[in-house]
């Protein structure tokens, strides 16, 4: 069945996909102008750029979604053109989205077989046994530890993925693009993928890599190519490259202080969880954070982070413990008592659980705080689109106008939508989960310097995240949880990134 | 198409039937006295669909205004068969008050099961519908009550001016012979024997629909509830997670609705002199196609009362229209079937070219 992509001599030869001379406008906005992009044959080729440089609509191009209005594309030196999303999956190119799209209710082998299912013995079925078996089968050869029978809206994101990656497979794909794979993994799931991906290449496939992570893209990659607004701006061999330059060609300038300088006057005690425990699973959590103090807490996915912070909002029921702000006890039932109490959470999922995103922006900064404007009985939607402007532009949020739709904005400006919530809620404590999640490097640093000035104004931080370095770039102390309980309290500048992932990581008898 | 043009489709929709009618039938179509009967006709299912919007808006449904409109009826009716003896103003307040609390009472039900039992609004109201038809049925052996006395609402104007209108030979209808201010009077012994006076102005039906288009626009928009419903309806994750009482504005957003469909009750009571068991069979149809010609989404989050009033009109007119052109029912039931679906599928084309317009 499928073994390795078509036999070769070996990586670099041949080109396996060669993009020349696309463009793509929309409407007003030239998306790409005049893009080449080649990639070699068994090869990881990166893709990098900040949100709406043109990687998304590249990839569309790509993959049959979006047609050139100019360019050319060749697969192994013939000339194509893809009508439409199927032409190209018949060409053998494979998309992994950020957000998979897999049939959450069937099982695996349903899934890695959609529309191609064998027909089974009576007419209309599909033989279910043969598939399952064909799935096992291609997972062994990958050496991919996978129940085919299993559901999966039981697995693990990672799981899922490998999922995608065997769908790809059953459909011959010899090019698979991987958009933001590890956005959403744990550490150790992540080095399973990278290790995936280097076998893949090792069989001769061609993946094309996005992601934000510069620090994985040099490590994995053979090639890297730079998109800045719609254009190419690099394209070359990873090894002559680094993360400033690389860093320099999507800003195009340098971005020399990553994370901002921290000179902080940390004061007394601000908030205090004592014993916490909650119907979630987290048990025994206590720590303090300060006025001022910037406070990490790490973790492996499953580690129970979000649930101590679901536990703090309110979200989760509490089965124990006492929760402190300001010395006063809280009596914390649900977030309506916890934003009444000057706690703001800014959650991980922004679409799931922040934004109502078809809504104006103005309305979605404007809707836990009404009664606190003075809007309990009335709004005034003169006033609030003011209000709403004022604190958008504090932070530079960038909008056609604060009544646009939610929905309009990049990632990272409705993560900046969802801080300017919580700044006029003006919370004396903020859990901010994930925060930097799937948004570019130049407003990944923006709200660094957004949290630290904050933290300058007396109030206290708990930050959530899956990124050592930048729990490393911007923390006073790191809190690292282990099986929905706290096994270390570290301050940030007496430790390292290994002894953190060694807590998180490892077992201990 | 940008957002305005797809707002103002509906309303071009409605101007066209009515301006093709006045062409095609001038005669009949285009007197003050069919417009005000339309409305008069709109005002029932009207005020359930103001309600709707909100249901519609959070992302809900209500199949069991209907059904919940023939229960509050009975039970206006139930109160005046109680109280024949006694005098009909008060029998008719008491009825008429029990009537509209009757129908909060369900919409309460509806809010109380769909939040307390975590169950899809369809699936409660599906039930409801059901159930409440059955006590419409139970509670007089599936017989009416007669309401005899109970007209004010269904025929009752805010008089504007009257008409004398006298008979002229040969001509089977009399004709207006001078106008009247309300106040004043004719002896009709003076006149043509045959005559009559005639009371015009704005009927209390349409006056309550035009009052309650006012305030639940008022709510919708300007308030918190109004917002929390948007809110709710755009994401309700998101809703809770910042300090919204979703269940509270969720009962509350069900029990709206049942306050109006007791309004409308009382309304169709008066109409039909009496309360029927049958009642609004089908009328969730209705109504939740004007919220949807009106611009709002199924998925939640979408709508205006502006919107559902154009909806309803259309429905109404487009009826009427019909009737006026001997069109049948039943080819009724087809041309506004159709305009459902062209009213969400030009909305759905608008949707994607804008979503399209955004990549990169």
């Amino acid at each position: 069945m499928i073994q390795n992509a078509q036999d070769d001599s070996g990586p670099g030869g041949r080109i396996a996909l060669r993009m020349t001379g696309i463009s793509k406008r929309f409407g007003p906005v030239q998306a790409l102008s005049d893009v080449a992009f080649t990639v070699r044959k068994g090869t990881v080729h990166a893709l990098v750029g900040e949100n709406g440089a043109g990687k998304s609509t590249l990839m569309k191009v790509l993959a049959g979604v979006y047609q050139p209005d100019t360019g050319s594309i060749e697969i192994g030196g013939k000339a194509m053109a893809f009508a439409n999303p199927g032409k190209a999956i018949e060409a053998g190119i494979s998309m992994i989205y950020q957000e998979l799209d897999l049939a959450e209710d069937l099982t695996v082998a349903a899934n890695v077989f959609l529309g191609m299912e064998p027909r089974g013995k009576l007419p209309m079925t599909v033989d279910h046994h043969k598939i399952t078996e064909d799935t096992g089968e291609l997972a062994r050869r990958f050496n991919f530890d996978i129940d085919p029978a299993a559901t999966v809206a039981d697995l693990s994101t990672g799981d899922c993925q490998i999922v995608e990656v065997l769908k790809a497979m059953m459909r011959n794909a010899s090019i698979i693009v991987m958009d933001e794979p590890t956005s959403s993994l744990s550490e150790r799931e992540a080095e399973r993928l990278f290790e995936i991906v280097r076998d893949l290449r090792k069989r001769g496939f061609s993946i094309i890599y996005i992601s934000h992570r510069l620090e994985e893209i040099v490590d994995l990659a053979d090639d890297i190519s730079v998109l800045r607004d719609g254009c190419v701006v690099h394209t070359g061999s990873a090894d002559h490259i680094d993360i400033p330059m690389i860093v320099h060609h999507m800003v195009g300038r340098e971005l020399k202080d990553f994370y901002p300088e921290r000179n902080v006057q940390i004061g007394g005690a601000l908030f205090n969880a004592d014993k916490l425990c909650s119907d979630a699973g987290v048990k025994d959590i206590s720590f303090e954070v300060r006025t001022g103090e910037i406070v990490g807490m790490a973790g492996l996915v499953g580690a129970g982070r979000t649930e101590v912070a679901r536990a703090i909002f309110g979200v989760d029921k509490h089965t124990g413990g006492t929760l402190v702000l300001d010395g006063k006890e809280l009596a914390i039932k649900s977030p309506v008592d916890a934003i009444s109490n000057g706690i703001a959470y800014l959650t991980e999922d922004r679409k799931r659980t922040g934004l109502c995103l078809e809504l104006p922006c103005s309305w979605n900064i404007t809707l836990p705080n009404l009664c606190d404007i003075g809007m309990k009985h009335l709004i005034s939607p003169g006033r609030e689109t003011r209000i709403a402007a004022d604190y958008g532009s504090r932070i530079s949020v960038k909008w056609s106008s604060p009544t646009a739709g939610a929905d309009s904005l990049s990632g990272g400006n409705q993560q900046k939508v969802l801080i300017a919530r919580w700044l006029l809620a003006e919370s004396r404590f903020l859990i901010v989960d994930e925060p930097t999640r799937g948004i570019d490097i130049g407003a990944k640093k923006e709200i660094y310097t957004l949290l630290n000035q904050l933290a300058e104004q007396g109030k206290g931080i708990l930050f959530i995240s899956s990124e050592l370095p930048e729990l490393f770039g911007v923390t006073d102390r790191i809190l690292v949880m282990r099986r929905r309980t706290l096994v270390g309290n570290l301050k940030t500048k007496d430790t390292t990134p290994d002894e953190v992932m060694h807590l998180a990581a490892v077992e201990e008898h | 198409m940008n957002k305005l043009t797809r707002q103002l489709l509906p309303f071009g929709t409605l101007v066209l039937i009515i301006v093709a009618l006045s062409i095609l039938r001038p005669e009949t179509f285009l007197s003050l006295d069919n417009f005000l009967n339309v409305l008069r006709r709109t005002s029932m299912p009207g005020i359930i669909a103001l309600g709707m919007t909100f249901v519609i808006v959070s992302a809900g449904i209500d199949l069991s205004v209907g059904s919940m409109l023939a229960v509050s009826g009975m039970i206006g009716g139930l109160v005046m068969s109680k109280l024949t003896g006694a005098n009909p103003a008060v029998a008719a307040i008491a009825a008429s008050f029990l009537t509209v609390f009757a129908g909060a009472v369900c919409g309460l039900l509806n809010g109380a099961l769909i939040t307390k039992l975590k169950l899809p609004p369809f699936i409660v109201t599906l039930g409801t519908m059901s159930a409440f038809r059955g006590i419409s049925y139970v509670m007089n052996d599936g017989q009416p009550y007669d309401m005899p006395t109970y007209r004010y609402l269904g025929e009752g104007l805010i008089p504007l001016w009257k008409t004398l209108e006298v008979p002229v030979a040969g001509q089977f209808r009399p004709e207006v012979d001078r106008i009247l201010m309300p106040w004043q009077s004719v002896d009709l012994e003076t006149v043509a024997q045959g005559s009559r006076i005639v009371p015009h102005g704005i009927p209390i039906s349409i006056l309550i629909f035009a009052v309650i288009i006012v305030l639940a626009g008022f709510l919708l928009k300007y308030s918190r509830m109004g917002r929390y419903t948007y809110a709710i309806g755009s994401n309700k994750e998101a809703a809770f997670h910042s300090g919204i009482n979703v269940d509270l504005n969720l009962i509350a957003i069900y029990a709206i609705t049942g306050l109006f469909v007791g309004i409308a009750a009382m309304i169709q009571n008066s109409r039909t002199v009496s309360s029927q068991p049958t009642a609004g069979i089908a009328l969730e149809l209705d109504v939740i196609a004007a919220v949807v010609i009106g611009g709002a989404s199924l998925s939640g989050g979408r709508g205006t009362l502006t919107g559902t009033v154009v909806g309803i009109l259309l429905i109404s007119f487009l009826r009427n229209g019909c009737t006026m052109l001997g069109i049948s029912t039943n080819i009724q039931l087809i041309v506004i079937g159709a305009i459902i679906i062209a009213a969400v599928s030009v909305d759905q084309l608008a949707r994607s070219k804008a979503e399209s317009g955004t990549g990169g």
